[in-house]
Protein backbone atom coordinates (compact mmCIF):
# COMPACT_ATOMS: atom_id res chain seq x y z
CA UNK A 1 0.00 0.00 0.00
CA UNK A 2 2.75 2.62 0.91
CA UNK A 3 4.53 1.55 -2.56
CA UNK A 4 1.26 2.81 -4.26
CA UNK A 5 1.27 5.86 -2.53
CA UNK A 6 5.10 6.51 -3.04
CA UNK A 7 4.57 5.90 -6.96
CA UNK A 8 1.78 7.72 -7.07
CA UNK A 9 3.74 10.91 -5.31
CA UNK A 10 6.79 9.71 -7.39
CA UNK A 11 4.56 10.42 -11.21
CA UNK A 12 2.85 13.92 -9.66
CA UNK A 13 6.74 14.92 -8.68
CA UNK A 14 7.84 13.70 -12.48
CA UNK A 15 4.81 15.59 -14.44
CA UNK A 16 5.93 18.93 -12.32
CA UNK A 17 9.53 18.46 -13.25
CA UNK A 18 9.04 18.24 -16.65
CA UNK A 19 6.42 20.98 -16.83
CA UNK A 20 7.24 23.69 -14.58
CA UNK A 21 8.60 26.50 -16.41
CA UNK A 22 11.58 27.50 -13.76
CA UNK A 23 14.45 25.60 -13.94
CA UNK A 24 15.44 25.62 -10.40
CA UNK A 25 12.05 24.02 -9.83
CA UNK A 26 11.98 21.27 -11.71
CA UNK A 27 15.56 20.49 -10.54
CA UNK A 28 14.39 20.18 -6.89
CA UNK A 29 11.18 18.16 -8.44
CA UNK A 30 13.45 15.42 -9.42
CA UNK A 31 15.42 15.37 -6.47
CA UNK A 32 11.82 14.73 -4.76
CA UNK A 33 11.16 11.53 -7.61
CA UNK A 34 14.81 10.49 -6.87
CA UNK A 35 14.28 10.55 -2.37
CA UNK A 36 11.28 9.06 -2.68
CA UNK A 37 12.34 6.31 -4.92
CA UNK A 38 15.11 6.07 -2.05
CA UNK A 39 12.36 5.40 -0.01
CA UNK A 40 10.65 2.90 -2.06
CA UNK A 41 13.87 0.67 -1.77
CA UNK A 42 13.67 0.90 1.35
CA UNK A 43 10.32 -0.23 1.48
CA UNK A 44 10.87 -3.37 -1.13
CA UNK A 45 13.76 -4.35 1.04
CA UNK A 46 16.80 -3.12 -0.67
CA UNK A 47 18.85 -1.33 2.02
CA UNK A 48 22.04 -1.06 -0.15
CA UNK A 49 20.17 0.52 -2.91
CA UNK A 50 18.23 2.61 -0.73
CA UNK A 51 21.60 4.06 0.73
CA UNK A 52 23.22 4.02 -2.61
CA UNK A 53 20.45 6.03 -4.55
CA UNK A 54 20.70 8.69 -1.63
CA UNK A 55 23.98 9.83 -2.38
CA UNK A 56 23.96 9.31 -6.10
CA UNK A 57 21.43 11.48 -5.99
CA UNK A 58 22.68 14.58 -3.81
CA UNK A 59 25.67 14.19 -6.13
CA UNK A 60 22.82 14.65 -9.22
CA UNK A 61 21.32 17.39 -7.61
CA UNK A 62 24.62 19.53 -6.97
CA UNK A 63 25.42 18.80 -10.45
CA UNK A 64 22.33 19.74 -12.03
CA UNK A 65 21.95 22.76 -9.86
CA UNK A 66 25.91 24.32 -10.78
CA UNK A 67 24.39 23.92 -14.32
CA UNK A 68 21.07 25.85 -13.79
CA UNK A 69 22.05 28.66 -11.34
CA UNK A 70 21.29 32.02 -12.82
CA UNK A 71 20.81 30.64 -16.20
CA UNK A 72 16.65 29.90 -15.96
CA UNK A 73 15.83 31.59 -19.69
CA UNK A 74 12.15 31.07 -19.95
CA UNK A 75 11.25 28.89 -22.33
CA UNK A 76 10.13 29.63 -25.98
CA UNK A 77 7.06 28.95 -27.42
CA UNK A 78 7.38 25.30 -29.02
CA UNK A 79 7.40 25.01 -32.77
CA UNK A 80 5.96 22.37 -35.10
CA UNK A 81 3.30 21.59 -32.32
CA UNK A 82 1.96 18.74 -34.35
CA UNK A 83 4.75 16.48 -35.42
CA UNK A 84 6.13 16.60 -32.27
CA UNK A 85 3.48 15.73 -30.23
CA UNK A 86 2.66 12.88 -33.21
CA UNK A 87 5.56 11.37 -32.50
CA UNK A 88 5.57 11.42 -28.71
CA UNK A 89 2.44 9.69 -28.93
CA UNK A 90 3.96 7.03 -31.60
CA UNK A 91 7.17 6.42 -29.34
CA UNK A 92 4.88 5.87 -26.38
CA UNK A 93 2.32 3.68 -28.08
CA UNK A 94 4.94 1.21 -29.58
CA UNK A 95 6.49 1.17 -25.63
CA UNK A 96 3.16 0.29 -24.18
CA UNK A 97 2.39 -2.32 -26.70
CA UNK A 98 5.04 -4.15 -26.46
CA UNK A 99 5.25 -3.71 -22.37
CA UNK A 100 1.57 -5.32 -22.24
CA UNK A 101 2.63 -8.11 -24.55
CA UNK A 102 6.33 -8.85 -22.91
CA UNK A 103 3.69 -8.52 -18.94
CA UNK A 104 2.33 -11.54 -19.83
CA UNK A 105 5.50 -13.38 -19.31
CA UNK A 106 6.64 -11.84 -16.49
CA UNK A 107 6.14 -13.70 -13.11
CA UNK A 108 2.90 -12.16 -10.97
CA UNK A 109 4.32 -8.89 -8.81
CA UNK A 110 5.36 -10.84 -5.12
CA UNK A 111 6.38 -14.34 -6.19
CA UNK A 112 9.41 -13.63 -8.08
CA UNK A 113 11.26 -16.67 -10.15
CA UNK A 114 14.09 -17.88 -7.40
CA UNK A 115 15.64 -20.45 -9.97
CA UNK A 116 18.93 -19.03 -10.28
CA UNK A 117 19.07 -17.12 -6.79
CA UNK A 118 18.42 -20.70 -4.53
CA UNK A 119 21.92 -21.68 -5.12
CA UNK A 120 23.46 -18.21 -4.16
CA UNK A 121 21.12 -18.12 -1.32
CA UNK A 122 22.57 -21.80 -0.05
CA UNK A 123 25.91 -21.55 -0.69
CA UNK A 124 26.61 -17.91 -0.35
CA UNK A 125 27.82 -17.46 3.33
CA UNK A 126 30.13 -20.67 2.94
CA UNK A 127 31.29 -19.44 -0.45
CA UNK A 128 32.50 -15.98 -0.16
CA UNK A 129 31.93 -15.48 3.65
CA UNK A 130 29.92 -12.82 3.45
CA UNK A 131 26.77 -11.55 5.23
CA UNK A 132 25.28 -9.38 2.86
CA UNK A 133 24.51 -11.62 -0.12
CA UNK A 134 23.97 -8.60 -2.39
CA UNK A 135 27.82 -7.90 -1.66
CA UNK A 136 28.17 -11.41 -2.04
CA UNK A 137 26.60 -11.07 -5.39
CA UNK A 138 28.31 -7.89 -6.99
CA UNK A 139 31.50 -8.64 -5.56
CA UNK A 140 31.93 -12.33 -5.92
CA UNK A 141 29.37 -14.13 -8.11
CA UNK A 142 29.14 -11.57 -10.88
CA UNK A 143 32.59 -9.38 -10.39
CA UNK A 144 32.94 -9.11 -13.61
CA UNK A 145 29.85 -7.01 -14.08
CA UNK A 146 31.68 -4.23 -11.12
CA UNK A 147 34.25 -4.09 -12.92
CA UNK A 148 32.51 -3.09 -16.37
CA UNK A 149 31.24 -0.76 -13.97
CA UNK A 150 34.32 0.77 -12.76
CA UNK A 151 35.33 0.77 -16.66
CA UNK A 152 32.10 3.14 -17.80
CA UNK A 153 32.47 5.27 -14.47
CA UNK A 154 36.45 5.97 -15.29
CA UNK A 155 35.38 6.11 -19.20
CA UNK A 156 32.52 8.83 -18.37
CA UNK A 157 35.09 10.85 -15.81
CA UNK A 158 37.41 10.68 -18.88
CA UNK A 159 34.81 12.12 -20.65
CA UNK A 160 33.92 15.13 -18.52
CA UNK A 161 37.49 16.00 -18.18
CA UNK A 162 37.54 16.25 -22.06
CA UNK A 163 35.13 18.48 -22.31
CA UNK A 164 34.87 20.65 -19.41
CA UNK A 165 38.95 21.10 -19.57
CA UNK A 166 40.40 24.59 -20.57
CA UNK A 167 43.10 25.14 -22.52
CA UNK A 168 46.06 25.60 -20.77
CA UNK A 169 48.77 28.50 -20.04
CA UNK A 170 51.32 27.18 -23.02
CA UNK A 171 48.33 26.69 -25.57
CA UNK A 172 47.08 29.91 -25.03
CA UNK A 173 50.55 31.55 -25.29
CA UNK A 174 51.36 29.83 -28.72
CA UNK A 175 47.87 31.09 -30.03
CA UNK A 176 48.91 34.45 -29.71
CA UNK A 177 52.17 34.25 -30.77
CA UNK A 178 50.87 32.83 -33.70
CA UNK A 179 48.73 36.02 -34.13
CA UNK B 1 0.25 -5.69 -11.60
CA UNK B 2 -0.83 -2.33 -11.07
CA UNK B 3 2.42 -1.47 -10.03
CA UNK B 4 4.27 -2.18 -13.00
CA UNK B 5 1.83 -0.26 -14.68
CA UNK B 6 2.41 2.78 -12.38
CA UNK B 7 5.94 2.40 -13.52
CA UNK B 8 5.63 2.34 -17.04
CA UNK B 9 3.64 5.21 -16.35
CA UNK B 10 6.67 7.03 -14.87
CA UNK B 11 8.85 5.64 -18.11
CA UNK B 12 6.27 7.05 -19.95
CA UNK B 13 6.90 10.36 -18.42
CA UNK B 14 10.75 10.74 -18.79
CA UNK B 15 10.09 9.79 -22.63
CA UNK B 16 7.95 12.47 -23.14
CA UNK B 17 10.43 14.53 -21.32
CA UNK B 18 13.12 13.88 -23.52
CA UNK B 19 10.97 13.55 -26.81
CA UNK B 20 8.83 16.63 -26.36
CA UNK B 21 10.57 19.52 -24.05
CA UNK B 22 13.25 21.59 -25.89
CA UNK B 23 15.37 22.81 -22.96
CA UNK B 24 18.57 20.60 -22.52
CA UNK B 25 17.97 20.83 -18.77
CA UNK B 26 14.96 19.81 -19.34
CA UNK B 27 16.07 16.52 -21.38
CA UNK B 28 18.77 15.32 -18.62
CA UNK B 29 15.89 15.58 -16.00
CA UNK B 30 13.70 13.26 -18.56
CA UNK B 31 17.01 11.02 -19.00
CA UNK B 32 17.26 10.66 -14.80
CA UNK B 33 13.22 10.06 -14.37
CA UNK B 34 13.79 7.06 -17.12
CA UNK B 35 16.38 5.69 -15.28
CA UNK B 36 14.72 5.58 -12.00
CA UNK B 37 11.53 3.92 -13.45
CA UNK B 38 13.97 1.32 -15.37
CA UNK B 39 15.43 0.94 -11.51
CA UNK B 40 12.40 0.39 -9.80
CA UNK B 41 11.02 -1.93 -12.40
CA UNK B 42 14.17 -4.04 -11.63
CA UNK B 43 13.25 -4.60 -7.87
CA UNK B 44 10.04 -4.74 -8.06
CA UNK B 45 10.39 -8.41 -10.05
CA UNK B 46 12.17 -9.33 -7.53
CA UNK B 47 10.61 -8.61 -4.62
CA UNK B 48 8.39 -11.28 -2.67
CA UNK B 49 5.95 -10.90 -0.48
CA UNK B 50 6.59 -11.39 3.30
CA UNK B 51 10.55 -11.14 2.00
CA UNK B 52 12.98 -10.20 4.52
CA UNK B 53 16.26 -8.00 3.24
CA UNK B 54 19.21 -10.83 1.71
CA UNK B 55 21.18 -10.35 4.72
CA UNK B 56 22.19 -13.85 6.64
CA UNK B 57 21.33 -14.00 10.11
CA UNK B 58 21.52 -17.74 12.49
CA UNK B 59 17.57 -16.52 13.25
CA UNK B 60 16.06 -16.74 9.84
CA UNK B 61 14.60 -19.12 6.98
CA UNK B 62 17.16 -19.12 3.96
CA UNK B 63 14.15 -19.07 1.34
CA UNK B 64 12.35 -16.26 2.79
CA UNK B 65 14.26 -13.88 1.29
CA UNK B 66 14.23 -11.29 -1.66
CA UNK B 67 15.82 -11.91 -4.97
CA UNK B 68 19.09 -10.05 -4.45
CA UNK B 69 20.46 -10.65 -7.88
CA UNK B 70 18.36 -7.58 -9.56
CA UNK B 71 19.53 -5.37 -6.60
CA UNK B 72 23.03 -6.36 -7.50
CA UNK B 73 22.70 -5.67 -11.02
CA UNK B 74 20.48 -2.79 -10.08
CA UNK B 75 23.23 -1.30 -8.41
CA UNK B 76 25.59 -1.20 -11.13
CA UNK B 77 22.94 0.80 -12.75
CA UNK B 78 22.65 3.66 -10.36
CA UNK B 79 25.89 4.69 -10.57
CA UNK B 80 26.57 4.36 -14.28
CA UNK B 81 23.18 7.05 -14.30
CA UNK B 82 25.53 8.94 -11.93
CA UNK B 83 27.90 8.90 -14.81
CA UNK B 84 25.77 9.45 -17.51
CA UNK B 85 24.21 12.62 -15.72
CA UNK B 86 27.07 13.86 -15.59
CA UNK B 87 28.46 13.56 -18.81
CA UNK B 88 25.15 15.08 -20.19
CA UNK B 89 25.49 18.41 -17.87
CA UNK B 90 28.98 18.98 -18.70
CA UNK B 91 28.29 19.05 -22.40
CA UNK B 92 25.57 20.72 -21.46
CA UNK B 93 27.46 23.43 -19.74
CA UNK B 94 29.69 23.81 -22.62
CA UNK B 95 26.99 24.52 -24.98
CA UNK B 96 25.77 27.07 -22.73
CA UNK B 97 29.16 29.00 -22.74
CA UNK B 98 29.44 28.99 -26.71
CA UNK B 99 25.93 29.58 -27.65
CA UNK B 100 24.40 31.38 -24.43
CA UNK B 101 21.16 29.26 -24.71
CA UNK B 102 20.01 25.88 -23.27
CA UNK B 103 17.50 25.86 -26.41
CA UNK B 104 17.92 22.97 -28.77
CA UNK B 105 16.42 24.12 -31.72
CA UNK B 106 18.52 27.69 -31.22
CA UNK B 107 21.94 25.89 -31.81
CA UNK B 108 22.48 26.59 -35.53
CA UNK B 109 25.78 25.88 -36.16
CA UNK B 110 26.00 22.20 -34.70
CA UNK B 111 23.99 21.55 -38.33
CA UNK B 112 26.44 20.57 -41.32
Amino acid sequence: MELYILLIFMIFAALVAIEVKDLLSSVIAMGAVGFSLCLAFLILKAPDLAITQLVVEILCLIILIRATTRKDIPLVVEGRWVFNTVSTAVFMAVFLFFAFHALKELPFFGQPLMSVVKKYLEEGMSKTGAVNLVAAVILDFRAYDTLGEVAVLFTSVVGIMAVLRRPGRNNLKEKNHER
Amino acid sequence: MTIYFLCFILFCIGLYGILRKRNLVKIIIGFSILGYAMNLFMVLLGYRFQGRAPIDSNAQDILNMVDPIPQGLVLTSIVIGLGITALLISVAIRIYEKYGTFDITKIKRLKG
